[in-house]
């Protein structure tokens, strides 16, 4: 049954051995020529699966994958119960809110130690489990990197994704994720990435911090 | 009938707008400043701007078929754009709104850009691709304000494309910009060559990309059409990628493509297959008003003017770093 047809993967909740699975899969896209589009769809399903197992030896939750087709560019993986962060946040009372955005940025911090760039870090990819985990989803677009430049890259989209999704909380939401990041990574860590993530922005097409030097 | 006339010179384009209030477009004037050689220098765009100002004000009103006294307000476009481009607008427009003694409105160009869109394509509610040589952008609206899902991280995709065609030693033709140019010569191109696809969530970058194909060029190892046909495909489908993502993402039922790539052919079929498969619309706003112009300008002055938002000349200055997501839009109703 599909369950999500995103822009980069459809998603098929199916029964697979009796047990409950998301079953993957990145179709072609009509709109690529095929030598891209084959090395797009190849590229991110061999890559996904090992960076998702190795988020979990990092100590985040991640689906289990439990098959790879590469032909079909497909990937098995565990079936997550729970809500997307994106649908509880802004419904949540500010300390529960804050809670949640700190331990996200908790496990931003261990992927980042562990040279993981999650790449799409949105609150529709993080996933609350009734027993509270947050499980992290979809690492099509990660890769390894232990640059400054990519993590601030990685907390530069979260950041966006706060404002554009949950524009009311956004400021207070990413503070919270940066407090649970330092507390993984340390506070030097945290100023440091803070720093880029102002650099990135400032090298953005348009930014109001240096509005005033150019009237 | 009050008439709004709309001044557009945020980069190389000078252009003059006169709209009525209830949407009619009655002149669209442009004078596009050319460099001889490279890309647009500021300081000599706003040159030209100066000298063609009074001309292409002139030519806008006697092709309404009005008198200045008929304007009942003046717009400009106060940003995003080269500063000296935009004070040359600015202060085109100040002179006009003191001296008829009317009402100064400052616009933000992206917003513009949205806002004929949907005045031509008659969209209500679209998720707009805005690509140009200055800006790559996707938008839509949501609570209050037009949001940005996904832009450039460097520089702009039209941008990339001219500079790359630049570095060919391509040549603009009269009548025929330079993204034209890689197009012709990417419908000759067969082979595909491997260029950093770099989509980093809903957000594009460019440079490395060009930088990549700007090596292979020197390398002189493949035909110039496969250099042309294969940048286009892999920034395309970046574009088209995250235009997917963004119009899974909003669940809009419209995709409004502007600004100067939109004149692409292939980046349109792209796009068409995407809001086919979503079963949105596709609009593709036509050259005259996917370019920079001074109707858009005009259209949305009347907008804002509607909702008061007029500014006193003392006030009027240009903000050369203008956010889409910054810009307040009463106008719009969620």
């Amino acid at each position: 049954m599909l369950i999500k047809k995103g822009a980069e993967a459809s998603l098929f909740l199916e029964n697979w051995y009796n047990r409950k699975v998301i079953m993957k899969q990145r179709l072609p896209k009509r709109y690529r020529v095929p030598e891209l589009d084959g090395e797009i769809r190849l590229y991110r399903t061999i890559h996904e699966p090992q960076i998702i197992h190795k988020a979990k030896e990092a100590g985040v939750p991640t689906p289990t994958i439990f098959l790879v087709d590469v032909a079909e560019a497909t990937i098995i993986m565990e079936f997550i119960n729970g809500k997307q962060v994106k649908q509880v946040l802004d419904s949540y009372p500010s300390d529960k809110r804050h809670r949640l955005c700190r331990l996200i940025g908790g496990l931003i911090g261990r992927l980042h130690d562990h040279g993981i760039i999650h790449g799409d870090l949105t609150t529709s990819n993080m996933i609350l489990t009734p027993a509270g985990r947050v499980v992290f989803v979809d690492f099509g677009l990660s890769e390894h990197s232990t640059e400054l430049e990519s993590r601030g890259v990685d907390l530069h989209l979260m950041k966006r994704a706060f404002q554009s999704t949950h524009y009311q909380y956004a400021e207070e939401s990413f503070a919270k994720v940066m407090e649970g990041y330092a507390d993984v990574r340390g506070s030097k860590a945290a100023v440091n990435v803070l720093k880029k993530i102002k650099a990135i922005e400032k090298r953005g097409r348009y930014v109001s911090e240096r509005k005033e030097m150019d009237q | 009938m009050s008439y709004c006339l709309g001044i557009e010179s945020t980069a190389d384009d000078f252009g003059v707008g006169i709209l009525s209030f209830d949407g009619k477009i009655l002149a669209n004037i442009i004078s596009a400043y050319t460099p001889e050689r490279g890309g647009i220098h500021p300081r000599e765009a706003a040159r030209h701007h100066a000298e063609v100002a009074g001309e292409v004000v002139g030519k806008a009103l006697q092709t309404a078929g009005i008198t200045p006294q008929a304007i009942r307000v003046v717009a400009f476009s106060q940003g995003p754009g080269m500063g000296p481009c935009l004070r040359t607008g600015a202060t085109a427009a100040r002179a006009l709104a003191a001296y008829l003694k009317i009402p100064l409105v400052g616009v933000n160009h992206c917003v513009a850009h949205i806002e004929i869109g949907k005045l031509i394509g008659e969209t209500k509610d679209p998720l707009t691709l805005y690509v140009s040589g200055g800006n790559t952008l996707v938008s839509a609206f949501e609570a209050g304000r037009y949001r940005v899902f996904g832009e450039t991280l460097d520089i702009a995709v039209g941008n990339c494309l001219d500079v790359f065609a630049r570095d060919a030693g391509l040549h603009p033709e009269e009548g025929m910009p330079l993204g034209a140019m890689v197009e012709k010569l990417a419908n000759q191109g067969q082979a595909f060559i491997s260029l950093p696809y770099i989509v980093k969530g809903m957000d594009l970058s460019f440079s490395g990309l060009l930088t990549a194909a700007a090596q292979l060029l020197q390398r002189a190892k493949y035909p110039i059409e496969d250099l042309c046909f294969s940048l286009q495909e892999t920034v395309f489908s970046m574009l088209t990628e995250v235009t997917e993502r963004a119009l899974a993402h909003t669940e809009k039922k419209e995709v409004l493509l502007t600004g100067g790539v939109a004149a692409n052919k292939r980046l349109q079929s792209m796009l068409s297959q995407i809001t086919d498969e979503h079963d949105a619309r596709f609009c593709v706003i036509p050259k005259e008003y996917a370019l920079d112009n001074g109707a858009m300008i005009a259209w949305t002055g009347i907008l804002a003017y509607q909702h008061g938002m007029t500014i006193p000349i003392e006030k009027s200055f240009v903000k050369l770093k203008w956010r889409l997501d910054e810009v307040y839009a009463p106008w719009v109703r969620d």
